[in-house]
C-alpha cells in the first residue's frame, strides 16, 4: 500500500517473475541473448537509482524478490506471469511451477496464474485440468507469437485456441493474459497483430482479456479493438517504464488508453525484475502528462483514475479484498468522449 | 574510399526505411559500417534488440541490398546484419536472392512472399495516415477547421514536407495523388464519410503518436545496447554521423 498526501493506493503488481537466467542455466547463446534483450530494456529505461548489473539481473534470490515487491515496493499481491522458454533455458526461464514454489510459500502475496499453447492438442487440455487442480490458477498467461516446431504462432481465433478457451470458462479460469508487445524472443508478424484477441473478446464475453504491453509496438491497434469489447483490458507492464527517461511518451500512451479505454480497464504491472515497483508507484502517483504534449483530446489523470489503475482495477478481476480506506468513497464521472466507431 | 560513392552509399541507405518507424536507417542509428573497395560494397546493419520481428529485419537487408546495389557501379554489395537471432539466415537469404519465405522454411527461392509484401502495405497505410495527421496538424495551426479541412483536395494543400511525405507514402502504396482526391483517406484508400470523420481524426493521431513513440524506444534500446555513441567507425560520412548522435 502506498500513501501520499493522505490519499491511500491500493497496489496489485500485475505481472512479475521469479526468473533464473544465469549461465548456468541458459542452454544455448539465445538464452544469453534474451537476457541481454531483457538487459537493454533495464537500462534502457530504468530510474537511474535502481540500476542493476548483470550478475544482478540474472537472478534475485527470495529475500530480494519479497524486499523489492511488497517491503520497497508498496505491493499488496503481486501476479506471476509465467514464461517458459525451455527451448532457451535448461530449467525454463520462469515456470508456473518454479513461481510456484515462492506463490505457495506467501499465499496471501502472490497470485499464481498458469500457460497453455492450443498446439499441445488434446494432452494440453488435460495438462490444464491438471494445473487447475493443482494450483487453482484464476488466470495464464500466452504467447500466441511463439515459434514452435514448424509452426510460426497461432490466433486466439483458432478452432483449438477456442477449446481452450472453453476449458477455460468451464474452469473458472477467467482471466486470459496474452502477450502482445515488443517482440523478445523468435516471433513473426502475429506478434503484432491483436486482431485475433477481439474475436476471442467477442465469442468469450464472460471471460477477461488482458493485454499484456498493450499491443505495444501497436498501440493503435489495441486501442480500436479495445474501445468496442468492454471484456478487454490493456496491462501496462514496459508502458509504466517510460515514466521516467520518456515522460511526453509514457503521457501520451496514458493519454491514448484513457481516451479509448477509460480508466476502469487498465492495470499496472512493473514486469519485475526487469524494473521495480517502487520508484514506478511513487512516480506514477506524481505524474501528470506535460504541459508540452497535451492538445484538446488528452485528458489529465485523476487520482480516481491512479487508485483504480494502480490496484483497484485487478482486484475486481481477482476477487481481492480491498481496505476500506483504499476504497474509492465516491465514484466521479470523467467526462467521456465515446470515439464513435462506424 | 571515394568521397562521392560514400556518399552516394550513404544516400542510398537513407531511402530505405524502417516499416514500423517510417524513418530512414541512417537517422536510427541502424547502420554501423560502410566500407568500399575496387570490387566490393560492405554494409554492416545493427538494430535495438536481438529479437527484433525477423520479417521487419528482413524487409531493411533486402531493402538495403537493393538501394545500395543501384549506386555501386557493379561492385559486389554485401549488407549484414549483426547481432540478431535470425541475422545469420537473413543474410544468407538476402544474398541469395530468397524471398523472406523460402529464407525461413527452406523452400524454392525465388518464390513471392505475399505475406511480407502485405507486410509493407499494412504499415505504409499506417505511415500514410500518420502523415496526414501531420498535415491537418498544419492546417489547423493555419486556421482550417474540421469542415473545412474534411472538404480539402489534395489541389488545396500548400507546398511543404509533410505534404510531400504524404503524398509519397500514397504513391508508394498505388494509391492516386491526383489533385482532386481528398486529403482525409483511410487506412484501406478509401474516402472517409462525413460521419466518419471526427473519428478518423482522432485514429490518425493515435496512429502518429504511436509511430512516433516507437521510434523512441527503439532509439533508447540502440542506445542501451551499443552505448551512446552508436557509430562505431569512421567509415561513415562524419555529417551523417553527428547528425544521428543528436536526435
Amino acid at each position: 500500500m502506498y500513501e501520499k498526501d493522505g490519499e491511500k493506493f491500493f497496489i496489485v503488481d500485475g505481472h512479475v517473475h521469479a526468473w533464473d537466467a544465469g549461465p548456468a542455466n541458459q542452454a544455448n547463446k539465445y538464452g544469453g541473448w534474451f537476457i541481454d534483450c531483457f538487459y537493454d530494456y533495464h537500462t534502457g529505461f530504468t530510474h537511474p537509482d535502481y540500476l542493476w548489473n548483470k550478475e544482478q539481473f540474472y537472478t534475485q534470490s527470495e529475500e530480494q524478490i519479497m524486499g523489492d515487491l511488497f517491503e520497497r515496493g508498496y505491493v499488496d499481491k503481486a501476479i506471476f506471469q509465467p514464461t517458459y522458454l525451455k527451448d532457451f533455458y535448461v530449467n525454463g526461464f520462469n515456470t508456473t511451477e518454479q513461481n510456484g514454489v515462492l506463490a505457495e510459500k506467501h499465499p496471501d502475496k502472490f497470485i499464481l496464474n498458469g500457460a497453455w499453447d492450443p498446439r499441445d492438442g488434446e494432452a494440453g487440455l488435460d495438462a490444464l485440468e491438471a494445473l487447475k487442480e493443482r494450483y487453482d490458477i484464476m488466470g495464464v498467461k500466452l504467447y500466441t507469437a511463439e515459434w514452435k516446431g514448424d509452426s510460426k504462432g497461432w490466433k486466439l481465433s483458432d478452432d483449438w485456441a477456442k477449446r481452450y478457451l472453453d476449458k477455460c470458462q468451464q474452469l473458472g479460469i477467467k482471466n486470459i493474459h496474452v502477450h502482445k508487445g515488443p517482440t523478445i524472443r523468435p516471433l513473426n508478424r502475429d506478434a503484432f497483430d491483436v486482431a485475433d484477441v477481439d474475436d476471442a473478446a467477442s465469442s468469450f464475453p464472460e471471460l477477461n482479456f488482458i493485454v499484456e504491453h498493450c499491443g505495444l509496438p501497436r498501440l493503435e491497434d489495441f486501442c480500436y479493438i479495445a474501445a468496442q469489447e468492454p471484456n478487454v483490458y490493456g496491462g501496462l507492464a514496459v508502458a509504466m517504464a517510460f515514466m521516467h527517461h520518456r515522460p511526453e511518451y509514457f503521457g501520451k500512451i496514458m493519454g491514448e488508453l484513457l481516451f479509448w479505454l477509460g480508466e476502469d480497464r487498465l492495470l499496472f504491472a512493473s514486469d519485475y525484475a526487469i524494473w521495480q515497483p517502487k520508484w514506478m508507484v511513487e512516480g506514477f502517483v506524481d505524474y501528470q502528462i506535460p504541459d508540452s504534449i497535451t492538445s484538446g483530446d488528452l485528458n489529465p489523470i485523476t487520482d480516481q483514475a491512479k487508485k483504480k489503475i494502480l490496484g483497484l482495477n485487478a482486484a475486481k478481476l481477482y476477487n481481492l479484498d480491498v481496505p476500506a480506506d483504499c476504497q474509492i468513497q465516491s465514484e466521479e464521472k470523467a467526462p467521456v468522449e465515446e470515439p464513435a466507431i462506424s | 574510399m571515394t568521397a562521392d560513392l560514400a556518399d552516394q552509399i550513404w544516400a542510398a541507405l537513407g531511402t530505405v526505411h524502417d516499416p514500423e518507424l517510417d524513418e530512414p536507417l541512417t537517422e536510427l542509428g541502424f547502420v554501423s559500417t560502410v566500407d568500399q573497395t575496387a570490387d566490393q560494397v560492405t554494409v554492416h546493419l545493427r538494430l535495438p534488440t536481438s529479437f527484433c520481428a525477423p520479417n521487419f529485419a528482413y524487409l531493411m537487408v533486402a531493402d538495403a541490398h537493393d538501394a545500395v546495389t543501384a549506386v555501386a557501379a557493379g561492385r559486389v554489395v554485401s549488407v549484414v546484419l549483426d547481432d540478431h537471432f535470425a541475422g545469420e539466415e537473413i543474410n544468407a537469404g538476402v544474398a541469395a536472392r530468397h524471398k523472406f519465405g523460402s529464407t525461413f522454411a527452406r523452400n524454392e527461392p525465388g518464390e513471392d512472399d505475399p505475406e511480407l509484401e502485405e507486410l509493407r502495405r499494412v504499415f505504409l497505410a499506417k505511415a500514410q495516415l500518420a502523415a496526414q495527421d501531420r498535415v491537418v496538424a498544419v492546417l489547423a495551426k493555419s486556421g482550417h477547421d474540421r469542415d473545412s479541412i474534411a472538404a480539402m483536395t489534395l489541389a488545396d494543400l500548400p507546398d511543404g514536407p509533410e505534404v510531400a511525405r504524404m503524398l509519397a507514402r500514397r504513391a508508394e502504396l498505388g494509391w492516386s495523388v491526383d489533385a482532386a482526391e481528398p486529403l482525409l483517406v483511410g487506412q484501406h484508400g478509401r474516402a472517409v464519410h462525413a460521419d466518419e470523420v471526427a473519428f478518423h481524426l482522432r485514429f490518425a493521431a493515435t496512429v502518429r503518436r504511436s509511430i512516433e513513440g516507437n521510434g523512441a524506444v527503439c532509439r533508447a534500446l540502440l542506445a542501451a545496447r551499443y552505448g551512446p555513441n552508436p557509430v562505431r567507425t569512421g567509415s561513415v560520412p562524419q555529417a551523417a554521423a553527428q547528425a544521428t548522435l543528436e536526435r
